[in-house]
């Protein structure tokens, strides 16, 4: 189950590299970055799997006095939380800039913006 | 072709990587110093019911106040990107055909439960999963479903602008009455905790959060206000 999960945490992460090094058109570009961080943030979550364990919530299925042998990590679940947002942040400006580089080159192929091209 | 071939053997030796770190995973079997910590002491100490929100709104409270204002600033330069192609008020929707009646009344019925489902989540979000953060997500998926129906909407920006501004200064200000009056900053003790699990519990939790969430309402509403604005114009 965590090798699952782990597994496709990682082949989004790597889809995505490689969607981000081998397209062309920049919306796809972004869209690469967009799987790839989905596949970091199941990677962190997986992580905090334990054996046998539940949520980190302590209502009636979790005694606060057994908290300790009940629930999993709760810290990346904090974590991802943080990163989805910021995540969410990053995805929106990448779509602004590419909308302004449209509206001003006319095109979203990356290949043809060659002003810091060496 | 070559560009191909190097992203591909790239994307080879990370997988090998990976596979090596995912087939040596062992899951752990005990809860780390950090979390035995939270496990054990976040219903004494805070009288949170979600320890992952414990974490998030007081443990970590300055990191999600860096976090809420790495999203304003994403949303201020989305704003500022965008502004010189924003259409006139009131110019958009040209040549589209306006919204069915279905699609009006429908929208309009789905808005306020949208809205209500927000609410929910955020006010409790010390108590069951969720919190600021998913329920003003879900404020603001309220505002994309209102531009879908009908992309000539315009929201009021100033109103959206107000209820940011207001909550964030409030969020800070939350942050130092903790200072004045608790432990530290965003310490969340200067209100009681009440009894363990009831709606108004652990203390300045669910005022913050609530903060929280209209804040990232307001925000993810005015970014997707402006991608919207922007693209009518062409």
């Amino acid at each position: 189950m965590i090798t699952l999960s782990l597994a496709v945490g990682f082949a989004l992460v790597l889809a995505g590299l490689y969607g981000a090094l081998t397209n062309r058109n920049i919306l796809r570009m972004i869209v690469s970055f967009t799987v790839a961080d989905t596949g970091v943030n199941i990677v962190l979550v997986a992580v905090g799997w334990m054996r046998g364990r539940t949520a980190p919530i302590l209502d009636d299925a979790v005694p606060i006095a057994e908290a300790a042998q009940r629930i999993i990590d709760p810290l990346p679940q904090a974590l991802v939380l943080t990163a989805i947002v910021i995540g969410l942040g990053v995805t929106a400006l990448m779509l602004a800039y590419a909308y302004r580089l449209y509206s001003t080159a006319g095109t979203l192929d990356v290949s043809k913006f060659t002003e810091l091209k060496w | 072709m070559v560009r191909h071939l190097a992203a591909g053997l790239l994307t080879i030796g990370l997988a090998l990587a990976f596979a090596a770190l995912v087939l040596g995973y062992q899951p752990d079997a005990e809860l780390n110093r950090t979390a035995l910590y939270y496990a054990e002491n976040t219903a004494k100490d805070l009288g949170s019911q979600n320890i992952v929100t414990a974490i998030v709104v007081t443990y970590r409270g300055l990191d999600t106040l860096g976090e809420v204002t790495v999203l304003f600033l994403a949303a201020a330069i989305v704003g500022l990107i965008l502004a010189p192609g924003r259409g006139a008020e009131g110019a958009g929707r040209r040549g589209a055909p306006p919204p069915g009646e279905l699609l009006t009344t429908g929208s309009r019925m789905l808005t306020p439960l949208i809205l209500i489902t927000g609410i929910y989540v955020f006010v409790n979000g010390h108590l069951t999963p969720g919190g600021g953060f998913q329920g003003g997500a879900i404020l603001a998926s309220a505002a994309l479903l209102v531009l879908l129906a009908d992309p000539g909407h315009r929201f009021a920006h100033r109103t959206i602008e107000t209820i940011e501004g207001v909550s964030g200064v409030a969020y800070v200000a939350v942050g130092l009455l903790g200072l004045a009056f608790a432990g530290g900053f965003l310490d969340n003790r200067f209100l009681p905790t009440g009894r363990f699990g009831a709606l108004l519990s652990a203390g300045a939790i669910p005022v913050i959060y609530t903060l929280i969430g209209l804040k990232v309402g307001a925000e993810f509403a005015s970014i997707l206000a402006n991608l919207t604005e922007t693209e009518e114009r062409r």
